[in-house]
């Protein structure tokens, strides 16, 4: 769900902008503060993954594609700080390199994909692993769940951008962006799903980097 | 733990890159927002890029397509992995410094 440029208008795109400027300089601050040795490397090899994937179009239905947004997926496994870089390293590299998002459009890519795609990815995972306790399928529904209802609320969120810009009436936007994303949210769940039971079974011990550890200052 | 964890990082980059390597492989279909930019009639907005590097996930001058999708994936990953973890140094440093 890359906007290119055209489709949104001055105002919106900058008022996108600021909110993704703010969102993103506010990650920064708290990454500085939380952000833990072993999580570097981590951090370059999930933005490698989630660059890949994102180019691994899969069809949906009716000559309809959708990609891995990744926004779930890199706050389970980071948190949601580093998460949001990761994220926003991708779409700055897409949009400036391979044209892939527009220009104008980054602060409303970004802050789709970077701060509300992670933000919710991360606040549902919370939510649901803290009802569903420490078990494997709670774990397992809790990051389907996340994944979904990320892609859904970032579509929602473009959609939304799409009608104040007047590129199309808020009653046809909202609900095409929300049902095709649907579906692509299925595809996000499955692959998110995929790679943490990987990552489970060949390194249990990355999937606690994201937890918010007790003593942040612990010796690395 | 650092030295003996570094060898994992690099097969765990290798293995993002691998992806890479299925990218010829992907759906050609518009994505969900282009499908419905379609549907409502708002495509033509779309503007051109001011400039263009690599444009379309496929590196300019070479001719197979399949081997031009899988090189702009490996520069690409490898970019935004430097990228990342650029940034992640610089926080580790303030976070020192502070």
């Amino acid at each position: 769900m890359h906007i290119p440029d055209g489709f949104l208008n001055t105002a919106t795109a900058a008022a996108t902008w600021v909110a993704a400027a703010g969102g993103v300089g506010y990650g920064a601050r708290r990454l500085t503060r939380t952000l833990e040795e072993r999580q570097v490397p981590l951090m370059g090899v999930t933005a490698a993954f989630i660059f890949a994937a994102q180019m691994m179009n899969f069809t949906v239905a009716g000559g309809t594609s959708g990609h891995l947004l990744g926004g779930a997926l890199a706050a389970i496994l980071l948190g949601p700080w580093a998460g949001m870089t990761v994220l926003t390293s991708v779409l700055v590299v897409q949009a400036l390199v391979f044209q892939d998002g527009g220009l104008l459009a980054l602060g409303a890519n970004v802050f789709n994909m970077a701060i509300v795609g992670v933000l919710v990815g991360w606040l549902v995972y919370r939510l649901f692993s803290r009802l569903l306790g420490d078990k494997d399928w709670g774990r397992a529904v809790a990051a389907f769940a996340a994944a979904w209802l990320s892609v859904m609320i970032a579509s929602l969120a473009a959609a939304a951008e799409l009608a104040l810009s007047g590129a199309s009436p808020w009653g046809l936007v909202l609900p095409a962006m929300g049902g095709v994303h649907a579906l692509i949210g299925v595809g996000e769940g499955l692959i998110t799903l995929g790679v943490l039971a990987f990552v489970r079974a060949a390194r249990p011990d990355l999937l606690a980097l994201g937890a918010p550890s007790p003593k942040q200052e612990g010796a690395a | 733990m650092k030295t003996p964890s570094r060898r994992i990082w690099l097969y765990a980059l290798l293995l993002a890159l691998a992806v890479a390597l299925l990218s010829p492989l992907a759906s050609s279909h518009p994505d969900g927002l282009e499908r419905v930019a379609e549907d409502q009639g708002f495509i033509e907005q779309a503007q051109d890029a001011p400039f263009e590097v690599i444009p379309d996930y496929v590196l300019p001058g070479v001719g197979n397509e399949a081997l031009a999708t899988i090189l702009a994936g490996v520069i690409g990953a490898l970019l935004v992995a430097g990228l990342t973890w650029g940034l992640a140094r610089l926080a580790r440093r303030s976070h020192a410094a502070v």
